[in-house]
């Protein structure tokens, strides 16, 4: 392996991409188009039911259940219960929630006695949302303290605020849009090159040369880590500047970025090494890329789709890179990160694996 | 193998499924001479080339190029061998200099792009895109990129094919200088002219057999069928020449062919024709070509098939 020769195969290919004017639009104005038209279109949007998490631990009692049954019957909250044996702190960070709420052992008890009950409501005050939940608390609080305890101040509720991130659209799509970049930029190309190198006889006339496979797939790689680098701080920028995104971007964003760019590079290898024709190798790279661009969580969050669905978006690598990123950006989960990034790195080790063994610049 | 031999191929074949393109040939080329494939089309050059230069894999037979076996170690044989290949393409938003630059550096070569540019007469289009570049162009890129690492072993699987005829001179001038520096030739054409002119020795191949090898003077020496004299046609002068003084005639269009074998025949034909008083507008005196020869042999080929 020479750097020498690295350096000047990235000069080459990279003079040849960069003269290209559809590679250019995939990678810097197709991520803008779509976050201008997805960001315009949902930013603002609200959903009619926020989502709250209780933890009911007075599995005794029967007054809690009827103090769930009111507040779910506002209709402003769509209510998860949280399982009893676990720790709700923990709960919440690890699921990524903005609002919990923990009902205490001795509810019922405590109810008929009158004696004062003190609920606890985890929210996260930079969520918009948050407020509508602690709304729909208050109002069934009152209704409690009014019918069934003759106006005293019974029940009471103490807020607690957790860090998770709220996200709204825009924070969403950002993570997604970086992933598409991922998926598309090495994909596209690599499918396209190969075939047509293979076409043109180009990769013969390279092993005429003392330049070597892995020397050539180094510097495609090295290449679309760049593209895509710099195509995700512009997705961020613009996100940041036009749509007032506050996510928080950091360095964990980067070894996504990495193993990413090296699956579907490997990927697009792989799909054009295995394909006859120029025609057939974009048949086979679009009936892999296009699925994934649209399941894996991109442009909305997989949790709308239905749970057959939801399955199937499980199976697409690209859903750990987006998922990824999403925990990171977005809800600062990095025990999750961490299980998106081994299940990543391993379908990558898997792809990269049936690459090499189909990739061949001879033939016989 | 003998230090004198650049190439030593014995017995190879090669089959694609069904078509048998090179069957059992053997030969010896020398170093520093020029070893001209000739054949018509399909007539497995192209895949006997491409076996010697490593990138195809004979079925059978034992091939030895500068020493190595070219399949095995085309590492090894990587910096000493030059290749331009029939269907030459490259990569299609890259220039001509850009191309020869890239190669330099991937052979560790101080950059040539302007010298070889100007050797095959491309400066003016250096920095046209290749997808852009007319036929014949690029077919000069790829002698460039043939000749980017020095080597002592040039293949041109035609080079000159598609090029006009001052870009065919330009060509022909190189190979010889080719040649006057020491290095050996694989050059394969369709131009008979051309093997005529600059191949030391060639091989005519068909149906994947070399049918003649030798250098184009001893082939025409000894396959030729003679000189012909060419007069205009007459009937007269077609019987009295065939019938009476047996000379072999054959008639095209206006013009009538004789082999003569001696001056004696030139003189009797000549002679017929005063006393006849047959005025002679047109006599020339032609010797057999290559090109004769080959057109013969492929065509007796053809008919034993
Ligand atoms: N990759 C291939 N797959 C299948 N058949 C092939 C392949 N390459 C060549 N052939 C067949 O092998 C035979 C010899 O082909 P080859 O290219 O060696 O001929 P050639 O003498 O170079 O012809 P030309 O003068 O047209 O270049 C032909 O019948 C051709 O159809
Ligand atoms: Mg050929």
């Amino acid at each position: 392996m020479k750097l020498k020769n690295i350096v000047a195969d990235l000069k080459i290919y990279s003079r040849n991409y960069m003269r290209s004017t559809t590679a250019i639009f995939f990678v810097f104005i197709f991520p803008l188009i779509l976050m201008l038209l997805f960001g315009s279109i949902f930013s603002g949007s609200t959903t009619s039911a926020v989502p709250l998490y209780v933890q009911n631990l007075d599995t005794s009692g029967n007054m809690s259940n009827t103090f769930i049954e009111t507040l779910n019957s506002t209709h402003f909250v769509d209510i998860h219960m949280i399982p009893d044996n676990v720790n709700i702190q923990a709960y919440i960070s690890q699921h990524s929630i903005t609002a919990a709420l923990l009902i205490p052992a001795n509810f019922t008890s405590d109810y008929s006695q009158g004696q004062h009950i003190s609920l606890t409501y985890y929210n996260n005050p930079a969520v918009s949302t948050s407020s509508v939940a602690q709304q729909a608390i208050s109002v069934t609080v009152q209704l409690f303290n009014s019918h069934f305890a003759n106006n005293n101040q019974t029940v009471s509720v103490a807020s607690t605020s957790v860090t998770t991130h709220a996200a709204n659209y825009i924070d969403f799509l950002i993570p997604g849009l970086i992933g598409l970049v991922i998926l598309t930029s090495p994909m596209f190309s690599m499918t396209y090159i190969v075939s047509s190198y293979k076409k043109d006889k180009i990769f013969r006339q390279l092993s005429l040369t003392p330049l070597t496979k892995s020397e050539w797939f180094l510097s495609k790689f090295i290449w679309y880590l760049i593209i895509s680098a710099l195509s995700a701080i512009m997705i961020i920028a613009v996100g940041t500047l036009l749509f007032h995104s506050t996510l928080s971007i950091s360095l964990l964003v980067i070894p996504f970025l990495v193993v990413g760019v090296f699956m579907f590079t490997s990927l697009g290898i792989l799909a054009g090494s295995v394909s006859r024709s120029e025609e057939s190798a974009s048949v086979i790279g679009n009936i892999i890329t296009f699925p994934m661009m649209f399941l894996s969580g991109t442009f909305f969050p997989i949790a709308i789709m239905p749970s057959w669905l939801q399955s199937f978006a499980h199976v697409l690598p690209l859903f750990y890179i987006i998922d990824g990123l999403n925990s990171v950006t977005i809800y600062s989960n990095y025990s999750s990160a961490t299980l998106d990034l081994a299940v990543s790195i391993a379908v990558a080790a898997v792809i990269f694996v049936f690459t090499v063994l189909k990739f061949s610049w001879k033939e016989q | 193998m003998d230090p004198q031999h650049a190439i030593t191929a014995e017995n190879i074949h090669k089959s694609y499924a069904a078509i048998k393109a090179v069957n059992g040939i053997s030969f010896i080329v020398y170093k520093g001479e020029v070893f001209s494939f000739l054949g018509p089309n399909g007539a497995g050059k192209t895949t006997t080339v491409e076996m010697l230069e490593g990138i195809r894999k004979a079925d059978s037979g034992r091939i030895n190029v500068l020493g190595e076996d070219p399949w095995h170690s085309a590492i090894k044989l990587r910096d000493r061998v030059g290749i331009m290949p029939q269907d030459f393409r490259f990569i299609e938003r890259i220039t001509p200099k850009e191309a020869i630059r890239y190669y330099c550096s991937l052979f560790g070569m101080p950059d040539k792009s302007s010298e070889l540019l100007e050797l095959v007469e491309l400066s003016e289009v250096q920095d046209v895109y290749f997808q852009n570049l007319s036929g014949g162009q690029k077919q000069k890129v790829g002698i460039c990129l043939a000749l980017v690492n020095d080597p002592e072993l040039v293949f041109l699987d035609e080079p000159t094919t598609g090029l006009d005829p001052k870009a065919r001179r330009k060509i022909w001038d190189l190979i010889r200088k080719l040649k006057s520096e020491g290095r050996t030739v694989i050059l394969t054409t369709h131009y008979l002219e051309e093997a005529q002119m600059l191949a030391d020795r060639v091989a005519i191949m068909d149906h994947g057999r070399i049918i003649v090898e030798g250098s184009p003077a001893d082939i025409i020496q000894k396959m030729g069928k003679g000189r012909k004299l060419i007069v205009q046609y007459t009937e007269e002068l077609f019987r009295h020449l065939s019938e009476v003084l047996g000379l072999e005639c054959s008639r095209s269009g206006d013009s009538l062919s004789v082999t003569v074998h001696s001056n004696r025949d030139v003189m009797d034909v000549l002679e017929f024709a005063d006393r006849s008083r047959i005025e002679l507008t047109s006599l020339s005196l032609k010797e057999d070509t290559l090109e004769d020869i080959f057109v013969d042999l492929v065509t007796e080929q053809e008919e034993s098939q």
